[in-house]
């Protein structure tokens, strides 16, 4: 089974690299951008077939290691 | 002094740590290798400078999960003093031995240069030897050190008197010029409640050797060693 991890910085908490990004895209000439976030996106392949106990785990994964919930937000998705 | 100097794959001030300790104690600290799970009888741990794990996932991450983390927090919940300097500070906020977090600097640019620092307490057990208001100037060379915590957090550090180094002027004043990193309250070090844990970004053993013009990290050593004798 499948899985993506998005880690985004939570609302509030400053981002410099989305502000520089989103800098750069006005200076591009792309026009109505409000604001950009940057994350990262962890791909994790995992055994078994439970939809629910894999959520589980990665849940646990997401609050031990892979987020830092002092900063970050996590999203979970099962892909396939 | 039984000092001991934990050491990650990636890891490259430990050599300075331990330099500026054995010039204030007159020991050389012991240096234990990330893998070891088990260390002597301590009075002080101190997790160094560097690029632990490279950096990879987010800096201090890897580290703060490692097996010698969970040991060095059992040790600091008996109260063994424990001194996390630059990366160290970032492992210290993972492991969850100090609040908040080390983010990307606000200038989005890796800094390395010189910093004042005032110095907020001076009757703590890492600075009983510094002078409450004074400015030492220390070097600082990090990308992720934009102290971020939230508001209640920031509001407790600041009632309880756990803020110890603030970014400042040569004056003494904390100015936005002066906050290099985009950090909360210019806050440079903080302590845990017990006063026992320090975390900083800037690095006072890089000013310790007689050789150099500055030797303002000399205070910091100075007031570890003598609170533990």
């Amino acid at each position: 089974m499948k899985a993506n991890v998005t880690i985004t910085l939570k609302k509030g908490v400053l981002d410099p690299q989305g502000k520089a990004i989103e800098h750069a895209l006005g200076g591009l000439g792309f026009d109505g951008v409000n604001e950009v976030r940057q994350g990262k996106l962890i791909e994790i392949d995992l055994e078994g077939d439970d939809v629910d106990a894999a959520q589980a785990q990665i849940e646990a994964m997401c609050a031990k290691l892979l987020a830092n919930p002092v900063i970050e937000d996590y999203a979970i998705s099962i892909i396939e | 002094m039984r000092a001991a100097i934990i050491v990650f794959p990636g890891t490259n001030r430990e050599k300075d740590i331990a330099d500026a300790l054995e010039r204030a104690s007159g020991v050389r600290p012991s240096f234990v290798w990330h893998r070891d799970t088990e260390l002597p009888d301590l009075d002080l741990i101190v997790v160094p400078g560097g690029f632990s794990y490279g950096d990879y996932l987010r800096c201090g991450a890897m580290a703060g999960n490692s097996p010698v983390m969970r040991v060095v927090a059992e040790r600091a919940a008996k109260g063994v003093r424990i001194l996390g300097v630059c990366n160290g500070f970032q492992v210290l906020t993972e492991t969850g031995l100090l609040p908040g977090a080390l983010m990307q600097n606000a200038g989005l640019k890796f800094l390395c240069k010189q910093v004042g620092l005032r110095v907020e307490r001076d009757d703590t057990l890492f600075s009983s030897a510094m002078t409450k208001g004074d400015v030492i100037h220390v070097p600082v060379a990090h990308n992720e050190g934009n102290y971020f915590a939230d508001d209640d957090t920031l509001a407790r550090l600041e009632d309880t008197g756990r803020v110890l180094f603030r970014y400042a002027e040569a004056d003494g004043s904390v100015t936005e010029t002066a906050n290099i990193n985009g950090s909360r309250n210019n806050i440079a070090g903080i302590l845990n409640d017990a006063g026992t844990v320090l975390g900083m970004m800037p690095h006072p053993e890089n000013a310790t050797d007689p050789s150099q013009r500055r030797i303002d990290g000399t205070g910091l050593f100075k007031s570890v060693v003598e609170s533990l004798q």
